[in-house]
């Protein structure tokens, strides 16, 4: 309800799907307004011509609409209230539970300064061996799973989610269809985990444009538990290329010029500024992001994944292995750049050469599968590593396998030693000397 | 510019994302700096277009919360770099702000610190007398910073030719001390202190020619010092798509190259990554003076979450701290990643003001922009006869991998090295993944460094170094029969062909980045190394069957991976080598 200090307006003179346009004097850019009641956004001033972005869409936005400005920024309450909680995108709790009381934190706020950011260096493990063994994850690190819209990514990023050490775990839901909406809801409440989760939630029922709001209240969310309760924050942001489709129709009827595959010429600054809040900073607190980009046919040169895998420190790929039938996390296309800072070192010393040695019989066996499938006689090296490839994706490559990392790299030695001579494998001597089984 | 004069203000009329429209009262510069005051907070920006009374200034902050009416006041120059002793070891923010010295966790609007420390005292040694005749750049004085001769010179704003007045006696004074008093030919005299400004946009261009490069610049990389060298004064591009090693690559070559003094731009990249010179670069030693390497580095951090109207101009300031110390004779190495997301920052602001957009949407201007910025690198002589140099090297991070997009292509046109990424290799991680065949130098076209390299090297050395690239063709060929004519379908020879090509990409070519001692191969154990590879490969070998083959080479890439392992010449190395003469002698072919 407007209140003495709110400026009222009720002349709108342009109307577009996504903005309408006031005239409006001592308005501040981003600020927040009422359209008849809806929220909207301030994203274009011209003297006294002020664009608003109305999030829900100017469906049914009349001319004489009612525009309130409220004097302040898209903002959060954050406080511990926040545990166990279900919001939408405006953070509105949408559990049936009371409104939070906390302070109010813009959304969307400043950059940590780098030089205050402490090196990520603390493992996170999964069980995965995708994962853990060649895809090292890392406290402060962000990272999306690049997946196929019928793979079964939610799933996957639950189980990190639970399997992984963090004191609390923030769900950016964008997009969502209503039965993974519950989905993640009946399994972190069957977890037992609810009371370290946050949940923001935009379901594909909702207005689209309001996406766009979803991953900065998660990430205002995350900040607030990892800055002043010092812990580490896992955020989990599934769907970001329905957020990417979201900001592309907001530039579209800005009429801004796109840029490849229609996507504003600003989508690298705007994916790079919500992925750049993982952060471990020096106070032990720390956010790790590990989101979802849908790819549409397998394509990760359209803009979206391609911009993201820009920015984002590695890329997990979900594969369906056939020989198998089981998905694995594809060791060839996956990559965790932060794995360097804690392979080797948090980890058994043996473990960047096993996972490289392991990659590379794989890649081989790969070529052998081509020369197979292209009729050509396989020799018995050829052989030998397809047989590996099998044991190699059964006993460790499997999302459904759950070990240490220790019996990874174990596991890995026995499969090399039972397909393969010492030279074969071309791991260091010294490495070779003490772990190479049965000698 | 006297303290008297007047300054132009305005105030701001319109807001779209960074760029802000300001109805000024007065004068105002393209590209002149300006400060938007909101409440107590002044937002920095740089006017990027004017018409009539309108200027349309670039915000280089986030102007959530601008209103229209808020004073703006313009300073009456461009954006300037500050110069002085003590730049080495500082990390800066794109516009040269200290990042160090900045209060809080978080980057605070208008936290302006500078970018050096006044208060601190150095030790100045007078190079130039009174009566001395100079110009801008001639070198008054000399302090010691971090072992590094700094030189104070002559303010290369100032135009003719002076004569040194007065200047002090050596001791120890504070940057902004005065050092020295000029004389123009008027008569009218100017104060030199040890600290000076200069626009970021403009080439500093105090010194006498810009030769041909000559000389080698040695990285430690196998593949760039053997194949695809480098020179001094040299320029080069690293295109990838994402995740294939550019990072590492300059990372690599900022640690190790033969450089005096090296510049690093993160250019809206990831925070992390610059964490990782903040953390390493004091601990890693200069494997060239054995000081800990950031005392020779800067780093100019525009990560890709801070402002991005900043990002075009860190490069610049970045060209311009790495111009100041070629201008004291000093051998300086750019790096810059990536370059793509300053030309997006670019596209960016182009698109908002409605400029008509060139091929994907990227500004018309954009090849004569990168090419003017590649131009001022190079090696230099200067007025006193010294040689400096800047080498430059920039990533190019290409939309969806593909080169065929405006920035690679327009760098491809004036940058002289091609360090082309490949997706394939960095996928069977055969690092780092510069295409051999696809990549080049054209300094290895110049007869010049072709001298200097046989001279330094061995006689007859770039002929090597053409054997070593028909190996590889030959054997990118034979790969490609065996792929459509099967094992058995292609002679042994053919095989050979392959494995041969093989040792020379796994022995020379491939090079672990995070392995201790094959990080950096000087430049003794590459030209110890070609010649054990070439060696290898010139042995007749016989085989009966081609199934003998891929299990025999692989013992012998084996025993020479050991090699590139293991400390030059140590006793693990020495060992090694005897195993690969025993693996090679099993094959060789009876003589008669
Ligand atoms: N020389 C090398 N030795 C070993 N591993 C390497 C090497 N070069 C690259 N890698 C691996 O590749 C990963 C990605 O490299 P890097 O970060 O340099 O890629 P990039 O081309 O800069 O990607 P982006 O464009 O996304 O920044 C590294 O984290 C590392 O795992
Ligand atoms: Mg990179």
């Amino acid at each position: 309800m407007p209140t003495a200090f709110q400026r009222i307006y009720t002349k709108v003179e342009e109307i577009t799907k996504a903005t309408c346009t006031v005239h409006a004097t001592d308005v501040g850019y981003e600020e927040l307004a009422t359209v008849n009641g809806q929220l909207a956004q301030v994203v274009k001033i011209m003297g006294e011509k002020v664009t608003l972005q109305v999030f829900a869409g100017t469906q049914g936005v009349p001319t004489d609409a009612e525009v309130v400005f409220l004097g302040k920024a898209p903002s959060l309450k954050v406080g511990d209230a926040l545990a166990g909680r279900f919001f939408n995108a405006y953070g509105l709790p949408i559990d049936g539970g009371p409104e939070v009381e906390g302070r109010e934190q813009e959304i969307g706020g400043p950059s940590v300064n780098p030089v205050r950011r402490k090196q990520p260096s603390e493992l996170i493990t999964t069980g995965i061996a995708g994962i853990d063994l060649n895809n090292t994850l890392v406290t402060g690190q962000k990272i999306p799973f690049f997946a196929d819209p019928d793979q079964p990514f939610n799933q996957v990023i639950a189980t990190v989610a639970l399997r992984t050490a963090a004191d609390r775990i923030v769900l950016g839901g964008i997009g969502l269809t209503n039965d993974d909406y519950l989905y993640f809801k009946s399994v972190f409440e069957n977890a037992g985990a609810l009371h370290r989760i946050v949940s923001f939630v935009n379901t594909t029922e909702d207005p689209t444009v309001e996406r766009l709001l979803v991953p900065e209240m998660a990430l205002t969310a995350a900040e607030y538990f990892a800055v002043e309760k010092k812990e580490k924050v896992l955020v989990l942001l599934t769907d970001m290329t329905l957020y990417a489709d979201a900001l592309s129709i907001v530039s579209n009827r800005m009429d801004q010029i796109p840029s490849k595959d229609s996507m504003p010429g600003s989508l690298y600054s705007d994916l790079a500024k919500l992925y750049e809040k993982a952060v471990q900073f020096e106070e032990g607190g720390s956010i790790t992001i590990v989101a979802v980009t849908t790819l549409s046919g397998g394509d990760i040169t359209h803009a979206i994944p391609d911009n993201t895998g820009y920015i984002t420190e590695g890329q997990l790929f979900l594969r369906r292995d056939t020989d198998i039938g089981k998905v694995i996390v594809d060791p060839f296309r996956s990559l965790s750049r932060l794995k360097q800072l804690v392979i080797g070192k948090k980890t058994r010393e043996d473990h960047p050469q096993v996972m490289n040695a392991a990659v590379r019989l794989y890649a081989d066996a790969a070529n052998a599968k081509t020369k197979l499938e292209n009729g050509f006689e396989l020799t018995d090296y050829d052989k030998r590593t397809l047989d590996f490839a099998r044991g190699y994706s059964e006993k460790l490559l499997a999302i459904d396998v759950n070990i240490d990392t220790d019996k990874m790299l174990d596991t890995a030695w026995e499969l090399f030693a039972s397909h393969f001579s010492k030279a074969e494998v071309g791991i260091k001597q010294s490495l070779t000397d003490q772990y190479w089984p049965g000698q | 510019m006297t303290a008297t004069q007047q300054h132009t203000t305005g105030r701001v009329s319109g807001i779209i994302s960074n760029l802000v429209l300001v109805q000024v009262d007065g004068p105002v510069g393209q590209n002149e700096i300006g400060f938007i005051q909101m409440g107590d907070t002044p937002l920095m920006a740089e006017v990027i277009k004017v018409m009539g009374d309108k200027a349309y200034i670039q915000v280089f902050e986030s102007t959530r919360g601008l209103r229209p009416g808020m004073e703006v006041r313009f300073e009456g120059h461009m954006l300037e770099a500050t110069f002085g002793p003590g730049i080495l070891s500082r990390n800066y923010d794109g516009l040269m702000h200290d990042l160090n010295t900045m209060s809080g966790i978080f980057l605070q609007k208008g936290d302006y610190t500078s970018a050096l420390d006044l208060d601190k005292a150095w030790a100045f040694e007078p190079l130039a007398k009174a009566g001395d005749e100079v110009a801008a750049g001639h070198w008054l004085g000399q302090v010691d910073e971090n072992g590094i001769p700094h030189k104070i010179m002559v303010p290369f704003k100032l135009k003719g030719r002076y004569t040194v007045d007065s200047i002090v006696e050596k001791g120890d004074y504070k940057v902004q001390d005065t050092i020295a008093v000029l004389k123009d030919e008027r008569g009218t005299e100017h104060k030199v202190s040890m600290l000076q400004k200069f626009p970021v946009k403009q080439a500093i261009k105090a010194y006498r020619e810009k030769p041909r490069p000559y000389q080698l610049l040695e990285t430690g990389v196998r593949t760039i010092d053997t194949l695809t060298p480098m020179v001094e004064g040299g320029t080069g591009f690293i295109p990838g798509p994402f995740g294939s090693g550019k990072t590492v690559l300059q990372q690599a070559i900022s640690k190790q190259a033969e450089a005096d003094i090296v510049i690093v731009a993160a250019c809206g990249e990831r925070a992390n990554e610059v964490v990782d010179l903040f953390v390493e670069f004091p601990e890693l030693e200069d494997p060239w003076t054995g000081r800990k390497l950031m005392e020779r580095t800067t780093i100019i951090a525009n990560t890709s979450n801070m402002p991005v109207a900043a990002r075009e101009a860190s490069v610049y300031t970045a060209m311009s701290i790495a111009e100041y110390y070629r201008a004291m004779g000093l051998k300086v190495l750019l790096l810059a990643d990536s370059t793509s997301r300053w030309a997006q920052a670019l596209r960016e602001m182009s698109n908002r003001m409605e400029e008509l957009p060139g091929p994907d949407a990227f500004p018309m201007d954009l090849p004569a922009i990168i090419s003017n910025f590649y131009a001022r690198a190079g090696i230099v002589h200067l007025n006193n006869g010294e040689t400096g140099s800047i080498t430059f090297i920039g990533t190019v991070s290409p939309a969806g991998g593909n080169l065929k997009e405006p920035v690679t292509e327009s760098t491809k046109k004036v940058a002289r090295c091609f360090y082309a990424l490949s997706q394939s290799r960095a996928d069977s991680k055969r690092y780092p993944a510069i295409d051999p065949i696809e990549s080049y130098s054209k300094y290895l076209e110049y007869p010049e460094l072709q001298r200097t390299l046989n001279e330094q090297i061995e006689e007859r050395w770039t002929d090597k170094v053409n054997e070593l690239r028909n190996i590889l063709l030959r054997g990118k060929e034979a790969a490609e029969q065996i792929n459509i004519l099967g094992d058995d379908g292609v002679s042994i020879d053919t095989h050979l062909t392959f494995w041969r090509s093989e040792i020379v990409d796994e022995i020379i070519l491939q090079q672990n980045a995070f392995d201790e001692v094959d990080a950096r191969t000087p430049l003794d154990r590459q030209q110890y190394m070609v010649n054990k590879v070439l060696e290898v490969v010139d042995r007749p070998l016989s085989f009966d069957r081609y199934e003998e083959i891929n299990p025999y080479f692989k013992r012998v890439i084996n025993a020479m991976k050991q090699m590139n392992y293991s400390a030059f010449d140590s006793e693990d190395f020495k060992q090694n080598m005897q195993e690969l003469e025993e693996t090679l002698a099993e094959r060789e072919v009876e003589e008669g």
